[in-house]
């Protein structure tokens, strides 16, 4: 399973990376979602993948035989989504008024700040 | 006081939620914003004056033990970074009382600037690396909104190459943060800290300290990951870019510092090495970046990246002294930084350009700020009796005791090139006579709006002057900055105060 979750995790960065470099600016915004997505399935890779444990145990239990599952990665995983979306919803904003006030769709047009 | 450490936090946002609430009374609006700030400065005060006395003071929030619960940590650096935030913040909430406009206030400048202050502290107090992450993103989200307000052109095409390079900084923070959870299973700092002083050495440590130095070494605008701030740091108002200039890439150098300090510090060898060379790099790609530009915010964003790279070098040496240094040098940048832009500020409101050749004979249109200017200048190439000296010294000191020449024969030749930039701008916008083709040769200049010059200059001297003294007395500071470096580098008082386990 962790290797096909690399597979794809891996996958993602390539796609994300690659759109990110790609003047036009929908595909920009596309190659960043794509690439918050791929950090998100990163941590939740990279902090092992369970199945089927609870993530709680009783305290009189002690420390069970079984593995249980770890609830950080999937708060971690969701405040990151969260963030990812506030983030992402400004910047679709900010690129249709920079495309309305600039008059280009192509962000290689977009150099006049640079020096 | 125990939750003394969460007020830098509480405060800006109290403030910004009474500024959101009053956005439609401009005046109680601005009233609210200046208390705010004033008793953020004081609070931040309070907390320095606490951690000169205790060493750390350390909040587990909601009283979870640490290393489950979120805890904000304040030690000496990070209270003196808190303080550096707080004295900016009221500098630019003084000032934008005057130079911004209207039509930017109603559209919530100083929720956002309280926000971002926020934001900014939140990074300084943050014990954990999920919550420094958190704040980063709060910080970067008041800081976009900031500079795209008022849509102008300039604003949207600078905010489009800042938004999407901050952004992938942040993806790949997130990434190490994954990876590094699944190593050590915890996020708290302290005890990540303590994980990795037993764990093997691995190269996924060492791929670890590299992708957290490319995630802060973007915010910290690093060679050569830097290209985001030229391009947009000149766009927004005077206001926004100040307050940039002086905290944004500050947070990055501080959570290098911190990780380096503390997280990655068995591998010197090579982490450091490389930050060293990184730093001698960056100065010198800034500084000369500097001298081809003409417009006035363009040099100055210029010499922000170079002035990183002196930070950054300290990080790197990895000696008292050096740390030292590197305290002492954030301090003095971010105080004179800011103070430059404001002035550069004034200069844009008086003759509607930015562009040197368009400016010229400020000195006898209008003495005194050629002297605000030439105070900040001439400290920030490090010229004695300024606190730029001192902060270049103790640098250039270290480099030459751990007998690493070569940087610091460098940091001695930024610092000579800094003065030729300073000289260019004094040169062309300041000397000389009012340039012919200028439209108000008659009138002069436009006058400053009436009855807000002194909000204009205001914080300006003040800051000047917080220059002048650290410049005459630099003992005191350098005192402080001695016991922050020895703080950070001495992990275990950290690891030790936040887990309350003795190593």
């Amino acid at each position: 399973m962790e290797i096909l979750m690399a597979l794809v995790v891996g996958g993602l960065y390539g796609t994300g990376v690659y759109l990110l470099l790609r003047p036009t600016p929908v595909k920009v915004i596309i190659g960043l979602a794509i690439l918050t997505n791929a950090v998100n399935l990163l941590i939740f890779t990279a902090a092992r993948l369970t199945r089927g444990h609870p993530p709680i145990v009783e305290e009189t239990l002690g420390r069970p035989s079984y593995p249980i599952a770890d609830p950080v990665p999937q708060a971690l995983v969701l405040t990151a989504i969260v963030i990812a979306f506030g983030v992402l919803a400004f910047t679709l904003v900010l690129f249709r008024r920079a495309a309305e006030t600039t008059e280009a769709d192509n962000l290689d047009e977009m150099r006049t700040t640079d020096t | 006081m125990i939750s003394l450490p969460a007020l830098p936090i509480l405060i800006p946002f109290g403030t910004a939620s009474l500024c959101l609430i009053s956005l439609k009374r401009p005046r109680l609006q601005r009233l609210a914003a200046v208390l705010g700030a004033v008793a953020h400065l004081i609070c931040a005060l309070a907390l320095l004056t606490a951690t000169c006395r205790q060493g750390y003071l350390v909040l587990q929030a909601g009283d979870w033990p640490a290393p489950f619960g979120i805890s904000l940590v304040a030690d000496l650096f990070s209270s003196l970074m808190i303080t550096l935030a707080a004295i900016t913040g009221t500098a630019i909430t003084f000032y934008a009382l005057a130079g911004i406009d209207s039509g930017r206030e109603s559209f919530g400048f100083y929720p956002f600037l309280h926000l971002l202050l926020m934001g900014v502290c939140g990074c300084f107090l943050a014990g954990d690396l999920f919550n420094l992450y958190v704040w980063f993103e709060v910080m970067l989200m008041a800081s976009f909104i900031l500079l795209a307000l008022g849509g102008e052109r300039g604003q949207l095409e600078g905010g489009v190459k800042y938004v999407i390079l901050n952004l992938v900084a942040s993806a790949f923070f997130l990434t190490a943060l994954g990876i590094l959870y699944g190593l050590v299973g915890t996020l708290n700092m302290a005890d990540i800290a303590r994980h990795l002083q037993t764990a093997e050495q691995s190269g996924l440590v060492s791929a670890l300290a590299m992708l957290f130095l490319v995630a802060f070494g973007i915010k910290a605008a690093l060679f050569p990951l830097f290209s985001w701030l030229p391009a947009s740091y000149h766009t927004p108002p005077v206001a926004v870019s100040a307050v940039f200039a002086g905290l944004l890439t500050k947070v990055g150098v501080y959570a290098l510092v911190r990780a380096f300090t503390l997280l990655f510090i068995r591998d010197i060898s090579f982490t450091h090495e490389l930050i060293l060379v990184l730093a001698a790099m960056t100065m010198l790609t800034g500084v000369l970046g500097a001298v081809c530009q003409d417009g006035f915010r363009r040099i100055l964003s210029f010499h922000i990246i170079s002035q990183v790279g002196y930070m950054i070098m300290g990080l790197g040496i990895f000696t008292p002294l050096a740390l030292a240094g590197t305290v002492f040098y954030i301090v003095h940048h971010i105080i004179v930084k800011t103070n430059l832009f404001l002035v550069s500020g004034v200069a844009h409101k008086l003759r509607s350009t930015e562009d040197l050749n368009r400016l010229g004979g400020f000195l006898s249109t209008a003495p005194f700020l050629s002297i605000l200017f030439l105070i900040p200048a001439l400290s920030l190439a490090g010229l004695p009796p300024l606190s730029g000296f001192w902060a270049k010294f103790f640098l250039i000191w270290a480099s030459f005791e751990e007998k690493r020449y070569l940087i610091g024969a460098l940091g001695l030749l930024v610092g000579a090139l800094t003065l030729i930039s300073m000289t260019k701008i004094w040169l062309k916008a300041f000397w000389g006579t009012v340039p012919a083709a200028h439209p108000e040769r008659h009138a002069h200049q436009k006058k400053l709006p009436p009855g807000k010059t002194a909000l204009f200059y205001l914080p300006m001297i003040s800051l000047a002057l917080l220059t002048l003294t650290i410049g005459l007395w630099p003992g005191l500071l350098f005192e402080l900055a001695q016991q922050a470096a020895s703080q950070l580098l001495d992990p275990n008082r950290y690891i030790q105060a936040v887990l309350g386990v003795t190593l």
